[in-house]
């Protein structure tokens, strides 16, 4: 039943739910953070915004971890090539999220003005840089990366960090950068004080048809200016794990999946049904806002991940080093294995996840925070 | 293809440095969660406020101290993939798994419960506030549980074989890469080198107040739970670390030997070398004070079993390289022609001595011509650094056995109430920077020790780094030192000013026993 092909497959989406659940968990963190100097007019409004996700941005931060973990041991090539051929932006990446839990913590052990906007203003700044550099990274695939292999399959990269400033791959920064500021903001809007809240509303809104527009620009310029890649000739999708033994043509359309199979077209369906969703229902400063900026958040990393398959990061330099779903796995052992621990863990942590935020429910208004800060 | 020495050298440095930083927080959390969880659970007992009391109290300190641990725990998980790309490559079939299962199994438990610590005060009972910690203390031991059976593997990499036709060693069997003996020794000795370390941590804090005559009742009873904890936590760590020395000695041989000065492999049972110079260049120790048949049984259990010496596990070498070579020459042709039956059979007859050749790469381009000297070169190389190693473990080992004696000492005192005396105090004060000492000590012993190596014996460390240049990883080492820094300066300033305002100064003991705390916030 689990053959080899099915098994990547599952790795692929699996690879996907996990981007999904940062983007989503981690994302509103984000969002909030890069927004604490606009919404948080004072010291204790920041204190609001700040209690509504610091209970629980370090359980979402772990979908990152558990990212980077799941790539590493199922797409072992890509999590290589990936992030040593990313070595700079990898580590301005590392910076940022070392800013955040220091960042959330020391905040609050002192009351001094400076050390508190210090600590404010690190948060911003890494939640500005990971939600743009993410964004951007993800761009550079559909441009594809200066990297190739020789017989040892070691890797080699031609490149440096400035050339992953390309204009599309800035527009993706954007399109990650307005949804996701939307997203923390839908979020404020259900939790922080209503003072806050209405700030929060305004901002959704705004960030929110941003985002579309840079969405829509984003895929006609994908669609009209930018080459997709196929893999040539006869596909292998059970063969071994080694990118050299395939051939890659450039020039096609990365919109060739969403041709063949128009189902792809859900995902930026429900993307957009997210950002009207959003419009619609921010205003009553519920659940539905937020649910609805889920949908956007998802519809978007997903539509995305579509274009892309079977790719999972094209090689510009020797197209047929690119990384593919079909030669850049684990060994079936090791996906199998890996899919079981999956599969009985990831309803466990749903479960205590959900617990935790069902305790941590409720507005957190300022005149909580005036009366105590926890014990964090 | 050879990787540039020089971006060798600074990975290793970056790596090194990194890893030692995260190790100053990891050990200090796994200690103060247990010393958190078994406070409140005394609270939860007695309902006694200064039980409550001291569980937050304590939980500040852990708060700043487990922010530190995050935040450089994502260093490492980052840096396998960005300095250490054809590693990552190579083994990520097998070393990738354990850190995905540790994330999925452990830190996802650890890191969403945190949250419950410190927001959940008001918002659970304290039943279910208890259970949210005891599970925090458990998941944060079950995350070491997986990071160092990944380790192990580094030491011992069973379960595994090498596929040409990827070139990447792949799983055989998880069962014996999860139950490597390796990883239960080293597990166990490394949770209970940070229980050690949590409990220093309570106790030289608690003297300090005592010494200063505040806060006596919570710092007295803090003291007992740290000496009782400490005393069994430090008699694991070097009953089960000797352990760990025996399965060293049976599967990591040169590391042994090294650690041991044993140059020359001596009639069984050996000496136990307690003191001495080791000299590199003439293969001696120098003042040498021995302890006849202490390391025979130490490091085989027997008294018959001799340990080899550096000088026979270097002629060692030279074998398994010439068959190395051979596995290598096989593995090329079977690259091009995966059916030839004849270098299958060689493969499959040397492949556990490949990674040796591999030692040549970074001599010559081409294993298959190597000469005489090249592989004596390489011979050669397999000795990893002695002095550093002689005196990291037996400085560790000097800690290990000191800890014993304080906190069985303060056990003594405490069971007799009698947690005064100002000499007693004064070390128990100043004993506090030694767990990390040892700690530091142990991470050299293992991990340098384990040099020239990547895999033992599979995959030499030259070869595991990454195709950068120096300029670059020379930059990311630069501003990790600078970043590192000013959070190291940070992080004691607010650790020292919390631990020096004490409860008291925090406004924990209340008027009313049910008021809210005024906390970690009054600065």
């Amino acid at each position: 039943m689990f053959d080899y092909e099915i098994l990547r497959i599952i790795w692929w989406a699996l690879i996907g739910v996990l981007l999904c659940g940062f983007a989503i968990m981690d994302g509103f963190d984000f969002g909030v953070a890069a927004l604490l100097r606009v919404l948080g007019r004072d010291d204790h409004e920041r204190s609001v915004l700040l209690e509504t996700i610091e209970p629980t941005w370090e359980g979402n931060q772990v979908w990152f971890v558990l990212g980077g973990g799941a790539v590493f041991a199922a797409w072992p090539l890509l999590y290589a090539a990936s992030f040593s051929g990313l070595y700079l932006a990898m580590f301005v990446l590392l910076v940022a999220f070392i800013l955040r839990p220091v960042g959330f913590n020391f905040r609050e052990k002192m009351h001094d003005a400076r050390w508190r906007a210090v600590w404010d203003y690190a948060l911003v700044v890494s939640g500005v840089i990971v939600m743009l550099v993410c964004g951007v990274a993800f761009g550079n695939l559909f441009l594809g990366l200066p990297f190739r292999y020789d017989g040892d399959l070691r890797m080699s990269w031609e490149g440096g960090f400035f050339g992953l400033f390309r204009p599309f791959a800035l527009l993706s920064g954007l399109v990650s950068l307005s949804m996701l500021l939307a997203h923390g903001a839908s979020w404020a809007a259900m939790k922080a004080d209503h003072a806050i809240a209405d700030r929060a509303v305004r901002i959704a809104r705004i960030a929110s048809a941003l985002w579309l527009a840079l969405f829509v620009i984003a895929g006609i310029w994908l669609a009209y200016g930018v080459p997709g890649y196929a893999v040539a000739g006869p596909v292998v999708t059970d063969g071994i794990s080694n990118p050299l033994a395939k051939q890659v043509a450039i020039g096609g359309s990365w919109f060739a999946g969403y041709l063949t199979h128009p189902a792809f077209w859900a995902a930026p369906g429900v993307a957009f049904a997210g950002a009207l969703g959003l419009q619609a229902t921010i205003g009553r400063r519920g659940f539905g806002g937020f649910f609805f900026s889920c949908l956007c958040v998802a519809g978007t990393i997903v539509s995305a991940g579509l274009a892309l398959f079977p790719f999972l990061m094209p090689s510009a330099l020797d197209p047929a080093s690119s990384l593919t779903v079909w030669d850049a796995s684990s060994s079936r052992g090791t996906l199998l294995l890996m899919l079981g621990v999956t599969v009985v863990f990831m309803p466990i942590i749903i479960l205590y996840t959900g617990w935790v935020y069902r305790v941590m429910r409720g507005r957190i208004t300022l005149e909580h925070v005036r009366k105590s800060h926890g014990m964090y | 293809m050879i990787v540039d020495p020089d971006v060798v050298g600074l990975s290793r440095l970056q790596f090194a440095l990194t890893a030692l930083y995260h190790f100053l927080f990891v050990p200090l959390t796994l200690g103060l969660a247990f010393m958190l969880a078994i406070m409140e659970s005394v609270y939860v007992m007695t309902r006694r406020e200064v039980w409550k009391r001291m569980t937050q109290f304590w939980g500040v300190l852990f708060g700043i101290n487990f922010a530190m641990g995050v935040a450089t725990g994502v260093t490492m998980e980052f840096q396998f993939g960005t300095n250490w790309a054809y590693y990552s490559h190579y083994v990520g079939d097998i070393f990738g798994a354990p850190l995905a299962i540790e994330g999925m199994m452990a830190f996802f438990l650890e890191a969403t419960l945190v949250g419950v610590f410190f927001f959940g005060w008001e918002r659970v009972s304290p039943l279910k506030h208890m259970i949210a910690t005891w599970f925090l203390a458990l998941a944060t031991s079950l995350s070491a549980l997986w990071i160092l059976i990944a380790n192990a593997w580094m030491q011992n990499p069973v379960g595994a074989a090498f596929n040409p036709q990827t070139m990447r060693m792949e799983v055989t069997s998880f069962s014996d890469v999860i139950f490597n003996p390796v990883a239960q020794s080293k597990f166990v000795h490394t949770v209970s080198a940070g229980y050690t370390m949590g409990a220093m941590f309570v106790l030289s804090i608690s003297a300090w107040y005592l010494l200063r005559g505040r806060n006596v009742d919570f710092a007295k009873r803090s003291m007992t739970v740290a000496a009782s904890f400490g005393l069994a936590a430090s008699l694991s760590v070097v009953v089960l670390g000797d352990e760990s020395g025996y399965t060293v000695s049976e599967n990591q041989k040169m590391k042994m030997a090294a650690i041991e000065a044993m140059w020359d492999t001596e009639p069984a049972p050996a000496s136990f070398t307690l003191f001495g110079l080791p000299d590199v260049a003439s293969h001696s120790t120098r003042a040498a004070v021995r302890i006849p048949w202490v390391m025979g049984l130490m490091g085989t259990r027997s008294i018959d079993e001799p340990i080899l010496g550096i000088a026979d596990l270097v002629d060692q070498a030279k074998v398994r390289i010439g068959d190395g070579i051979k596995a290598y020459d096989a593995m090329l042709v079977l690259r091009e022609n995966h059916d030839d039956a004849q270098a299958k059979a060689i493969l499959a007859m040397h492949d556990k001595d490949m990674g040796y050749a591999l030692l040549l790469k970074r001599f010559i381009d081409d294993p298959r011509k190597a000469t005489a000297d090249d592989i004596q070169k390489a011979a050669n190389s397999t000795i990893p650094n002695v002095p550093v190693l002689f005196w990291s473990f037996r400085l560790m080992v000097a800690c290990g056995l000191w800890f014993i004696a304080l906190f069985a000492y303060a056990f003594w005192r405490a069971s007799k109430r009698r947690l005064d005396g100002r000499r007693f105090l004064t070390v128990a004060l100043w004993s506090l920077p030694l767990p990390w000492v040892a700690a530091e000590l142990g991470w050299i012993v293992a991990e340098y020790g384990r040099q020239p190596w990547a895999i033992e014996g599979v995959l030499p460390t030259a070869l595991g780094a990454s195709s950068l240049t120096a300029s670059q990883v020379g930059l990311s080492l630069g501003g990790f030192v600078l970043f590192y820094t000013a959070l190291a300066v940070v992080d004691g300033y607010l650790m020292v000013k919390f631990a020096r305002k004490g409860p008291d100064g925090l406004g924990m003991w209340p008027q009313r026993p049910d008021a809210i705390p005024a906390t970690a916030q009054t600065a």
